[in-house]
């Protein structure tokens, strides 16, 4: 029987939202899953992952070196644990886990399975490639399997369960080569990005910074979060941390408005998993019209303001 | 100081991505290919680094077939100085490539290894961290900025939160992110040069590096099509069409 184990992430004693979708993944290979909380004190962050449906039992490993969430501090802890019969280490896959899982698999000896997006038995996988463009059917070869969950490819688990929460001690060393200086994060009052149910994005045809206001007009409207194709990234109207795409966030809203993005290959692929999605654009032939559910040929200027007073 | 930078070579970015009707695969054959792009900045990255005075030679790396050299050629172009290709014609996954990237750079002694974050073919996004855990050192992935100072780098990573700095001892593996620099163009009498330095040939063997066993892959199929859309001509219809569906 499969025994899996899932790292944690979590911030500022909140367990985060990818973890009940990386719990819903583990459900599909079956058997016992235990949730290890990797911090400086795990009781909060124990607590809520004990909760979530499927969760068999919950590891609080507390360490002063666990504040901050550094992989190569974690891993030599991870491994430890992992070695106690676990056949599965499964992570997130956020920059937190992609970060982390290979530094896990490699010291275990094995290849790791990136952004599974279905589960078909114990070592059998679905990942993308090509930026999505292509989707391909994996089998582990023998030992532990070290994976990343795409987390737009599956819905969180529910908040009922009440698993045991065990501390366990890790007498793994970690080592003092790297250590976290500082996080400049963006305050957002806004849903998070990644487990909005609306989101809506910009792109180059804003302009710039100040015209931006339009998006999060609307978007605080209808109460959706707000992200960015890379071309606005990269002119520097709004920070990295709202770029939807590839190389930026996947994300799987039930509503999601593209506003003056064209639909480079680079921004489908993360929104591939949007149930509905709205496009808005001024060219007729913008590709992102060709994966719309529903389209609208317009001066955003015009019909994104027009929106929010009709909503 | 040495730096090391790992290039590979995939099916170029602008391609549209055909999957063979038999499942078997990608079609790769008589497609373009280039350098990866996120190798390219690890690439303009290190000389940007020598250009400082901060790196004192760049050595670029590839695993892979005889059509790899294009892909070293380029490398040593952006002005890396000598190259290292691990022959090797057959599929080389990433635990693997790390082992040979790990035996190359402890028989290099070079300080740094610069990677880029992923290959746009596998999207694997693991070669980096696993070098850097085979040889216990520390990594930064996802670098949006880069400062060397003696034996330390400080690394600006782009996460899902924000901005993290991390300061790490060398040598280390940085990973770099789209927004750490923009390649240069490269110029034809860098190019001209480039075909005159040194390329070595080395293989798994000479390393001493076994291939670890690999994920199979069973079955490669195209992403499920979205259904057609309908156009509306005014906000009115698009208010009107999300209620219809319950969305509003």
């Amino acid at each position: 029987m499969s025994k899996i184990l899932i790292v944690a992430e979590h911030a500022e004693g909140k367990l985060n939202g990818g973890v009940a979708k990386t719990v819903a993944a583990a459900k599909g290979v079956g058997g016992e899953i235990h949730v290890a909380v990797f911090a400086a004190d795990a009781a909060a962050v124990a607590e809520q992952a004990a909760k979530l449906d499927g969760v068999t039992k919950v590891l609080a490993v507390n360490n002063a070196a666990n504040a901050n969430p550094v992989a190569a501090v974690l891993a030599p802890q991870i491994v430890e644990v992992a070695s106690g019969g676990y056949t599965h280490v499964f992570v997130p896959g956020t920059t937190f886990g992609k970060d982390l899982a290979p530094r896990i698999a490699a010291k275990l000896d094995v290849q790791q399975v990136s952004d599974v997006m279905a589960v078909h038995g114990p070592n059998s996988f679905d990942r993308p490639i090509y930026a999505g463009n292509a989707i391909t059917t994996v089998e582990t070869p023998a030992g532990t399997v070290v994976a990343t969950v795409r987390l737009a490819s599956f819905q969180a688990v529910g908040a009922g369960g009440s698993a045991s929460v065990e501390t366990v001690s890790v007498g793994a060393a970690v080592p003092t080569h790297t250590r976290y200086v500082k996080l400049e994060a963006q305050k957002s009052e806004r849903p998070d990005l990644q487990s909005a149910a609306r989101v809506v994005s910009g792109g180059r045809a804003l302009g710039s910074s100040e015209n931006f206001k339009v998006i999060f007009d609307f978007a605080d409207k209808i109460g959706a979060g707000v992200g960015a194709s890379r071309a606005a990234v990269d002119s520097g109207y709004v920070p990295n941390d709202m770029q939807v795409g590839q190389t930026g966030k996947i994300i799987a809203p039930e509503l999601y408005f593209a506003v003056g993005i064209s639909g480079a290959i680079q921004h489908l692929a993360g929104i591939k998993d949007a149930r509905t999605i709205v496009a808005i654009n001024k060219d007729p032939e913008a590709p992102i019209f060709e994966v719309a559910d529903i389209g609208l040929v317009g001066d955003l200027f015009q019909v994104v303001p027009e929106l929010t007073g009709k909503v | 100081m040495k730096a090391l930078v790992s290039v590979k070579r995939v099916v170029d970015y602008n391609v549209r991505i055909q999957v063979k009707s038999d499942g078997s695969g990608v079609v790769t054959d008589g497609v373009k290919h280039s350098m990866n792009p996120f190798d390219e900045i690890a690439m303009e990255e290190a000389v940007r680094l020598k250009e400082k005075g901060k790196v004192t030679e760049i050595v670029a790396v590839t695993i892979g077939g005889a059509k790899n050299e294009e892909t070293l050629r380029t490398a040593l172009a952006f002005g890396a100085d000598r190259a290292i290709h691990v022959k090797e014609e057959g599929e080389v996954q990433p635990l693997t490539a790390a082992k040979a990237f790990a035996a190359v750079l402890k028989k290099e002694e070079a300080k740094l290894f610069l990677a880029g974050k992923q290959a746009i073919d596998d999207d694997a996004n693991q070669t980096g961290q696993m070098v850097a855990a085979l040889l216990d050192i520390a990594q930064a992935t996802f670098a949006s900025k880069v400062e060397i100072d003696g034996d330390k780098a400080t690394v600006t990573r782009e996460i899902d939160a924000g901005l993290e700095t991390l300061e790490v001892d060398l040598p280390a593996v940085i990973t770099t992110d789209l927004r750490l620099n923009e390649p240069r163009y490269l110029k034809l009498p860098d190019i001209m040069k480039a075909k005159k330095k040194p390329i070595e040939a080395v293989s798994f063997a000479d390393l001493g590096v076994t291939p670890a066993a690999g994920l199979k892959t069973t079955k490669t199929v195209p992403p499920p099509a979205r259904s057609k859309g309908i156009m509306v001509k005014t906000t009115d219809e698009l208010v009107e069409a999300l209620k219809s569906k319950g969305l509003l």
